[in-house]
């Protein structure tokens, strides 16, 4: 527990001290919602709804999964990490746990402005969230894992979208499905969370290691 | 003469880097008290055989034994720009499951000489006072054996005193010390000793 809390405790207080880093992520997703939804207001009808919402939900995931482990990287402290934490796995779901509080959940808290601009109203809100409240934890684990692959391949970012992206279409589907399918999409997503939290941190933990073999 | 059991053991080592055999067959134990200085000229794979003894990398044939927990000081510093020294101690205490006191922390701070810096950002370090937060660790880490990789590189000469003397303090403890360096690291004169040399081929 001490391992977790020393990690989780760690990465929140680095994204307190730098706060334009943390907040791009978010700020894309802001932005991207608001000229979207701005734009298909002017043209008079409904953007694509839900499925926008996702895909610009799973972008901004992409992009703050970039740099998760790279500054570790450059500066030593993931080697520390490996060396020292015991259990390495309470401190890979620390990091892990900050990564989703800073990126993951603050989309969740976003969504009810999404669903009014691409939904034309709030009555999806709840709906909207509680599929995010379950599929952006999802996306920010595969994304790590693509992360955690990459590492000091350095600009990594167009690779770790091509290796990362096929992995989360299906937390994509049933998150948009949510809205259609109902109970069935929001189920289909909470196993798919179940499941990526119990393979990606081991995943992860193994590919940091094989990334120290240079 | 009495068997001292090693407290870190190599047999056999090999490491390729791209291809390229860096060492064949290095082996060599690390008693109680003892210096082990790897030296060798650039690029002969000095820093690849410390990461190979902490665990990082693989080696192709051998094996490492080991008898007791270490602390290990890279190439790369293990401290993050934007935490304090102190927070970086913390951090990696914690991460160890070990507590450790204020008293403790600033102890280990001023024993590298970095007491007065203590609440800066490390972004706003020099590379020597960088250098010292992360040999602070070893002080407050108590481990057995410390793996330092040019543990010099970057120091003025009184921090190099000071680490110096660190480590004879730590050998006279009965701790062990792996350093890969070009230049002597026994202190002169300490009652610990001369230092056993692995030399690695160019």
């Amino acid at each position: 527990m001490s391992t977790f809390a020393a990690q989780l405790r760690r990465d929140l207080l680095l994204a307190a001290r730098r706060p334009a880093e943390a907040a791009n992520p978010l700020l894309f997703f802001l932005f991207c919602t608001v000229l979207l939804g701005v734009g298909a207001a002017a043209e008079g009808e409904a953007l694509a709804g839900h499925g926008g919402i996702w895909v610009l939900a799973l972008f901004a995931n992409t992009l703050a999964a970039e740099g998760l482990f790279e500054r570790d990287h450059e500066d030593g402290t993931l080697e520390l990490m490996l060396i020292h934490a015991r259990p390495l796995l309470a401190a890979v779901l620390g990091k892990l746990c900050a990564h989703w509080l800073v990126c993951g959940l603050p989309i969740v808290a976003l969504s009810p402005v999404a669903a009014w601009l691409f939904l034309g109203s709030l009555a999806d809100a709840p709906l909207l969230a509680a599929s995010l409240l379950l599929g952006t934890p999802a996306l920010a684990l595969i994304g790590a894992v693509g992360a955690a692959l990459t590492v000091g391949v350095g600009r990594g970012g167009l690779l770790l979208a091509v290796l990362v992206t096929p992995l989360q279409l299906p937390v994509l589907i049933f998150g948009v499905g949510a809205a259609s399918a109902g109970p069935f999409a929001l189920y289909a997503l909470a196993a798919l969370l179940a499941a990526s939290i119990t393979l990606a941190p081991l995943a992860i933990a193994k590919a940091l290691a094989i990334g120290q073999e240079y | 003469m009495g068997v001292v059991q090693a407290l870190l053991r190599a047999e056999g080592l090999s490491c390729e880097a791209g291809g390229r055999t860096l060492f064949r067959d290095v082996a060599f134990a690390a008693a109680p008290a003892e210096l082990v200085e790897v030296r060798g000229p650039n690029g002969s794979g000095k820093s690849t055989l410390l990461r190979c003894l902490a665990g990082l990398v693989r080696p192709e044939a051998g094996r490492v034994q080991w008898a007791c927990d270490f602390d290990y000081v890279g190439h790369r510093a293990g401290v993050s720009a934007h935490l304090t020294a102190i927070e970086n101690l913390v951090w990696l205490a914690r991460l160890r499951g070990a507590a450790t006191s204020a008293a403790d922390r600033q102890a280990a701070l001023d024993g590298v000489g970095l007491g007065a810096a203590r609440h800066d950002l490390a972004a706003t370090l020099s590379a020597g006072q960088l250098r010292r937060a992360a040999l602070a660790r070893l002080r407050l880490g108590q481990r057995q054996v410390w793996l330092l990789d040019e543990p010099l590189a970057g120091l003025d000469a009184a921090g190099a005193r000071a680490l110096m003397a660190l480590i004879a303090a730590h050998r006279a403890q009965g701790g062990a010390a792996v350093c890969a360096t070009h230049r002597p690291l026994a202190a002169p004169g300490a009652a610990a000793g001369a230092a056993r040399i692995v030399q690695l081929p160019a």
